[in-house]
């Protein structure tokens, strides 16, 4: 039986959301510990969900 | 006062336009109400040759579009000019000199005086497609934004020779500004260099912003979903790091230092495509941002129509709301990380390594 890429896509975007909720996730407990580095943790946080989502939104396209 | 009066006229203006434009597209309503929506937000995300605002059919079945065209510039065999309210939206065959063109699925195709397309069997028009330089909806958009753009900030800029504390615009655009030289710029790409990328940063942070939020107003408007607008601006970015790239930049493509020889040959081609994966990640992640979130946000506005109650339609509108509101972070969101990612890109390109210690 062959999966449509559809199936592909969904299980790339499933993996995508838990990556970003995981840097989410630890980037408010790392402002919690240190909330004076809180501007330096956000940069860094959205740098790397950004790079995430590019990969997510490809498979979308691919998909 | 005058000013005061101005700004209440144009928000009223806002405010009343999507109404305006919702009570065009109820009138339609004869046909299947499910594939006209799509067919609605279909032609949103396209290009087109007119700016249209809304369009609606009237008693007698008359296609009456409110907008202004556009003019249409085509090479073919010579520069041929006309408007674009010849075209009739596809309706009719516009004439120019001695040739006949007509709009079939949103493009340009050469045609005979009777407007014949002829289709091959997966249904592509095989007309001859003339070279299109016309200025589009999203062209006209650029062109308007970039005027805007240069006379804010020429006009603000004038005001710091006399004055150091900033007056009108400038008091919200300053902190801006200093938010992308002291956030973005300097931490990204060091103090030594800093300066000869901020004329960049600033122009595509603005840009970007500017043309996203206007995305978000009911003008219609969309550049940013344009795959090829994107694609420019990240090839902007790529040929900016590559022109300025020092040579510390090239070693550690094709030679990186610190690495076993046999590893370096393997890392070198990865590198080298790294180079090119970047601006393309740059291009994709703007384009599918904005795509996005105007797909989501037009369903959400079309379902309030399908829905035909007052309990579906009310919450798909909350819904629509409270999507608005993200879309704005989004808009700002998806400028700053364009800007914060080609500073990056900058900075990796005149950083100056000491190879003293191994990476």
């Amino acid at each position: 039986m062959e999966i449509p890429s559809i199936v592909g896509a969904g299980l790339i975007v499933i993996g995508a959301g838990v990556g970003i909720g995981r840097i989410g996730g630890s980037a408010m407990e790392a402002i919690a510990r240190q909330p004076e580095a809180s501007g330096k943790i956000q940069t860094a946080m959205l740098i790397a969900a950004a790079l995430i989502e590019g990969i997510g939104f490809a498979a979308l396209f691919a998909g | 006062m005058r000013s005061k009066l101005t700004i209440r006229l144009i928000t009223l203006l806002f405010f009343l336009m999507p109404f305006l434009s919702m009570a065009g597209g109820e009138k339609a309503a004869g046909t299947d109400l499910k594939s006209e929506i799509k067919a609605y937000i279909q032609h949103h995300l396209e290009d087109t040759y007119d700016f249209s605002l809304y369009s609606y059919t009237t008693d007698e079945g008359v296609h009456k579009y409110i907008g202004f065209p556009l003019p249409v510039i085509l090479w073919d065999n010579g520069l041929r000019v006309f408007s674009s309210s010849k075209l009739h939206h596809g309706e009719s065959v516009a004439q120019a000199g001695d040739a006949f063109y007509k709009l079939d699925h949103g493009k340009i195709y050469k045609t005979d005086a009777d407007g014949t397309i002829t289709y091959d069997e997966s249904h592509h028009a095989t007309n001859v497609k003339p070279l299109d330089f016309s200025i589009t909806k999203n062209v006209f958009t650029i062109m308007m934004v970039a005027v805007l753009l240069f006379v804010v900030f020429s006009r603000m800029a004038k005001t710091y020779k006399s004055n150091s504390i900033p007056s009108g615009i400038g008091r919200i655009l300053e902190p801006i500004v200093l938010y992308v030289r002291d956030d973005i710029a300097i931490p990204n790409i060091g103090k030594k260099h800093y300066k000869r990328y901020m004329s960049y940063l600033l122009t595509v942070f603005f840009f970007v912003w500017t043309i996203n939020l206007l995305g978000l107003t009911p003008l219609g408007i969309n550049v940013t979903n344009n795959i090829a607008v994107t694609f420019c601006l990240a090839i902007l970015t790529y040929l900016i790091t590559t022109f300025t790239a020092k040579k510390d930049y090239w070693m550690h493509i094709f030679w990186m230092p610190g690495v076993p020889k046999l590893m370096r040959l393997v890392l070198a081609p990865i590198e080298l495509l790294g180079t090119f994966i970047k601006p393309f990640s740059l291009m994709i992640r703007l384009y599918a941002n904005i795509t996005a979130g105007h797909i989501v946000l037009m369903s959400l506005i079309g379902l309030m129509f399908i829905f035909k109650s007052w309990l579906g339609s009310s919450l798909s509108f909350m819904l629509a709301f409270a999507l608005g509101i993200l879309e704005l972070l989004v808009a700002a969101l998806q400028a700053y990380i364009f800007t914060m990612l080609s500073a990056l890109y900058f900075g990796s390109a005149v950083e100056e390594h000491d190879h003293d210690h191994a990476h």
